[in-house]
């Protein structure tokens, strides 16, 4: 699937959840959109990922 | 005295709002408190693969954040950042902020109201982040923006209230709050722009470019304090010396 | 048509009268019930008077009386503004009473309906003849004005004199009754585009004691008529109170503060005071601190040019020529001439009696060359309907 813009390997079956933790996010300090759409944290554990997924991770940094 | 400055129902007793851009992360908690700043924005980015420092990590308990929409290049995507930076959960507030111009990174308010728009309605305290047009700033509030943003110089380029006379008239027609955003350079352009009777000043680059980050924070806070108290004292009186009129205009006048 | 009299309450509308949001009467209602004239001092001036725009608290101190000792400086500072925005022109027309029918008991009002006065009403072609002799003189602004009675004189008959106003003139307004937003749309469709209504005092109190009888006596109504005007399409309102019915100082802040609000709501509408006053009984050994005397007419008037710089204010033929020729260069910026104030009368005889006296009877070519003469350019209309 593509992660903020580069393909990365999916294992099957993962969700938003167990991929983002994967990776070592702070889940409380990010936000996702899958496809497009804003997935509510409370969400992570219920979807499902697929390789034609398109996901974008986002935190905060400084900025004016 | 009681003076706050109240957002969106929010009552703040600081007027000094903080970019946190340009700065070292360590740095953050100190300018925060010598500033005595209680909102700062913030920009969003893609979040690094990892345990990566993150800059909430940095901010000190309490303070409000205010997120702003830059790289937004129209009103969809400054919506789309909107929405992403509330997901992440750290309140409504959030700062427009629409740029098509790489050259001087003037704001687009025509996009800007439309972002307003959408985002009032979907709950956000909107800070819209604009060119000084009066025009645009009534079309801002009835759209739903909760506080204005006026530039006082082109971004980062610590001018000063090159916009002078045209915040003056926002100060003087629009009833929420006006804040100077981009361009203060000196704490005594802000503490100028205070005395016209501005509610707010948004820095960044002036503290974060000096040679003391911390002892200018401090710098701004005083300035603005000062600003603030002056024009709520009502700026004295000037004696102007005046020839007297060789012939009176009000010598018609009977009964 | 309900008959409203002294039963009804004079703040609650009755039925047929369309309800605006009230935000800006209950402003200026308190803002007036607030404003302490006597607290603001010599500095409280001198700083209104120090500043490029006079703010709302600006404007309650050059309306106090510690004021009065700056009028000429006043005078001065209002010139400069008038010059700023207006130039040296000053805008000419003429009112047209074509009726004085009238429903209302205003006890101060010559056309009140108890009082015995020759009553009348032109007909279309009456109408139109005082229209060409009007015309003829040169004028291109015309104030059609009525009684107070929807009975006598219908929203259709104002607007069919009107349609034949727009035919002679370039710039038409109506002085009448208060209207409905629909009606004043019509009404503008008609030709018109602008409206004077005077709120004679803004303090409630007293207004119910002077207006007895008749649709006028409901305050609300008359009040949001301006900006029923607005959403109606007209471009142009003109705000008064008649000072010296109530405490002038007060009513000629509510007037100015109206107008503000409804300028700032509305930020496209065209603003205009008159100062109309009800004069002193001369050598009156009890003086009255609230009588408006000409230098108090000019504080207000000058107290209006410097809170709104780009409000037209029209000075009235109740004011003698002396005064009228003086004040347009300083705040005045548009005034009647070759006026009547009977029905009819701009040719032969009046149809019906006059409203009140006036003291500048002059024609319009005498107060054409008199604008002149003070340095002025007469003005017969800088406007085009599109």
């Amino acid at each position: 699937m593509i992660l903020n813009g580069e393909k990365v390997e999916l294992k099957a079956g993962q969700t938003v959840y167990d991929f983002l933790c994967g990776l070592d996010y702070n889940i409380n300090r990010i936000a996702v959109e899958l496809n497009y759409e804003i997935i509510p944290r409370e969400k992570f554990k219920e979807i499902t990922l697929t390789e034609a997924d398109v996901m974008e991770v986002v935190t905060f940094m400084g900025g004016g | 005295m009681d003076d706050k400055l109240i957002i969106g129902g929010h009552e703040f007793n600081s007027r000094f709002i903080l970019g946190s851009g340009k700065f070292s992360l360590e740095m953050t908690d100190k300018v925060i408190k010598n500033g005595g700043v209680e909102m700062a924005t913030l920009a969003l980015r893609r979040a690094n693969v990892g345990g990566s420092e993150n800059i909430l990590d940095y901010m000190p308990e309490g303070i409000t954040l205010l997120p702003n929409t830059s790289g937004a290049r129209n009103a969809e995507e400054a919506v789309r950042i909107a929405r992403l930076a509330r997901a992440i959960g750290c309140g409504d507030f959030v700062k427009i902020e629409v740029v098509h111009d790489s050259k001087y990174l003037l704001p687009d308010n025509y996009e800007t109201v439309k972002a307003t728009e959408i985002l009032a309605k979907e709950g956000f305290i909107v800070m819209p982040y604009m060119y000084p047009d009066l025009n645009a700033a009534r079309d801002m509030v009835n759209a739903g923006a909760a506080a204005v943003m006026p530039l006082a110089a082109p971004i980062g380029s610590n001018k000063g209230l090159s916009t002078r006379d045209f915040i003056k008239i926002l100060v003087k027609e629009i009833d929420v709050p006006i804040i100077v955003d981009a361009g203060i350079g000196r704490p005594s352009q802000a503490c100028e722009a205070m005395e016209m009777g501005v509610d707010a000043i948004m820095a960044n680059t002036a503290v974060a470019t000096a040679s003391d980050v911390g002892l200018m924070a401090t710098s701004f806070r005083l300035a603005i304090e000062a600003g603030r108290k002056a024009y709520l004292a009502g700026l004295g009186r000037v004696l102007e010396y005046k020839a007297e009129a060789s012939s009176p205009l009000t010598g018609f006048l009977r009964d | 048509m309900i008959k409203v009299d002294r039963s009804f309450s004079h703040m609650e509308y009755v039925e047929g009268m369309e309800q605006t949001p009230h935000d800006i009467m209950d402003t200026v209602l308190k803002e007036r019930a607030e404003y302490d004239y006597n607290k603001y001092t010599e500095n409280d001036v001198r700083r209104a008077l120090n500043k490029e725009f006079a703010d709302v608290e600006d404007f309650k101190a050059l309306l106090s009386p510690a004021a009065m000792p700056f009028l000429e400086e006043m005078a001065q500072k209002a010139k400069g503004i008038t010059r700023r925005y207006f130039g040296n022109s000053v805008t000419m027309f003429t009112p047209l009473y074509i009726a004085n029918y009238c429903e209302n008991h205003c006890v101060y009002c010559g056309f009140n309906c108890y009082n015995k006065i020759k009553r009348a009403k032109l007909s279309m072609e009456e109408i139109e003849t005082e229209l060409k002799a009007i015309a003829a003189t040169g004028l291109e602004d015309i104030l059609i004005l009525t009684g107070e009675t929807r009975s006598k004189t219908s929203v259709e008959y104002i607007g069919e004199a009107v349609k034949l106003a727009a035919k002679y003139f370039k710039l038409v307004g109506i002085e009448v009754y208060p209207m409905n937003t629909d009606e004043y749309r019509y009404i503008h469709e008609c030709g018109a585009d602008y409206v004077c209504i005077y709120q004679e005092t803004y303090n409630p109190d007293k207004y119910e004691t002077l207006h007895l009888r008749g649709h006028k006596r409901i305050f609300p109504y008359r009040f949001n008529g301006q900006e029923r005007a607005l959403l109606g399409g007209m471009r142009l309102v003109s705000f008064a109170a008649l000072l010296g019915l109530d405490d002038f100082r007060k009513d000629a802040f509510a007037t100015g503060l109206h107008a503000y609000l409804i300028q700032k709501k509305y930020p496209h509408a065209e603003i205009s005071f008159s100062p109309p006053r009800l004069r002193p009984i001369i050598n009156d050994a009890s003086v009255n601190p609230n009588d408006v005397h000409e230098p108090q007419l000019l504080q207000v008037m000058t107290a209006y040019r410097l809170f709104m710089p780009f409000a037209g204010i029209t000075i009235s033929t109740r004011e003698r020529a002396g005064f009228r020729d003086n004040v347009i260069g300083i705040c005045a910026t548009k005034m009647s001439a070759g006026v009547s104030t009977g029905v009819g009368g701009h040719i032969g005889e009046e149809k019906g009696d006059e409203q009140f006296d006036i003291s500048d009877p002059r024609s319009v070519e005498e107060v054409h060359q008199a604008i002149t003469e003070h340095g002025c350019q007469p003005v017969y209309n800088d406007y085009v309907r599109v």
